[in-house]
């Protein structure tokens, strides 16, 4: 049960019929994990932090540069060359003491996704290369369990939710097939701006608050943002049968 | 018609939102980039990038998908950054 600060604290989440009593306790009772803290992970870590999710697991092996500071919301200027998972813990569990935040101050690999991954209800890609996009995939397609891809450069984002415990779902690699000519482009190439930032982790953010209070989450639709636009396209795929991560299971 | 239409690094790289194509003698998504392809140089090297995705009507499709009058085809690129 929630205890009547928390019915009074989360009151305008509680009131919604879609989230309810028994929603703000599965938030309670979750446990997510964030891979990288970066744009993205600042803002969705926040979201989550403070709509009541239990536990949050952050990963992220990089420190903070005075780059990251016009983007990467919750780091100042003392906080340069620091871990970017510890900065944030520090500050997430001083702004939100009701969840509980544990740093991971190194970018997961296979063996620690082996680890954390049964542990966890959901995970939120806010990574920055390709090739941890893969891995993560990868490791979630093992591991049933859902993952809440975001990505953004420039004035453009893109989002995507997989959930592996459906047979249907398409898997990051399903809409992105590896090739030996990857894309390098990234912040560091094309430059990014912070708002489309917060709203891909947005999107991120709610996709798993609806996964975990037990809402509908759209899988198989990639959602891309034009920032310049101001326009949401959405852009439905399919499961390949062929997918060498997910084609076989 | 085909509206074609980019989006995202694609661009700032073809410097070009959208355009029509005549529908005639385009019978796949291949066969516009093909025709898009032989425009310049620049547009050769960014639409036979391996990682290019495509979609017709909305539907994420490979090349070999086939095209008529009246579609949107959409290409762009992966996003990775964050």
């Amino acid at each position: 049960m929630l205890t009547t600060q928390e019915q009074l604290k989360y009151s305008r989440q509680i009131m919604m019929k879609k989230i309810g009593e028994s929603g703000q306790l599965a938030l309670r009772n979750a446990k997510v994990l964030i891979l990288g803290v970066g744009g993205l992970g600042n803002p969705a870590s926040l979201y989550l932090a403070a709509a009541g999710v239990g536990t949050l697991y952050i990963a992220d092996g990089d420190t903070i540069e005075p780059s990251n500071l016009p983007r990467q919301i919750l780091f100042s200027e003392n906080n340069v060359e620091e871990n970017k998972a510890e900065c944030a813990a520090e500050k997430l569990s001083e702004q939100y003491p009701d969840t509980i935040i544990e740093a991971i101050d190194d970018m997961l690999d296979e063996e620690l996704c082996d680890y954390y991954l049964p542990m966890v209800d959901v995970v939120l890609d806010c990574s920055d290369n390709i090739q941890t996009r893969y891995m993560i995939n990868q490791a979630c397609i093992q591991h049933k369990t859902p993952l809440i891809v975001g990505a953004a450069t420039g004035f453009d984002g893109q989002q995507l939710t997989i959930d592996p415990r459906d047979e249907h779902s398409a898997c990051y690699q399903c809409l992105f097939p590896a090739s030996e000519k990857a894309p390098a482009n990234n912040c560091q190439t094309i430059g990014i701006i912070g708002p489309i930032l917060a709203m891909i982790a947005g999107m991120q953010a709610l996709q798993t608050i609806k996964l975990l209070t037990n809402n509908k989450v759209q899988v198989n639709q990639l959602n891309m943002l034009d920032g310049l636009s101001n326009q949401w396209q959405q852009f439905s795929m399919k499961k390949q049968a062929n997918c060498p991560v997910c084609g076989s299971r | 018609m085909i509206n074609v239409v980019f989006f995202a690094a694609l661009r700032e790289q073809l410097d070009c939102d959208s355009l029509t194509l005549e529908s005639h003698e385009l019978s796949t998504v291949a066969d516009i980039i093909k025709q898009l392809s032989a425009r310049s140089e620049q547009w050769q090297q960014t639409l036979n990038n391996a990682s290019l995705l495509s979609a017709v009507n909305h539907d994420m499709v490979d090349k070999s998908h086939p095209v008529k009058a009246g579609d949107e085809v959409a290409f762009f690129p992966p996003v990775t950054g964050g």
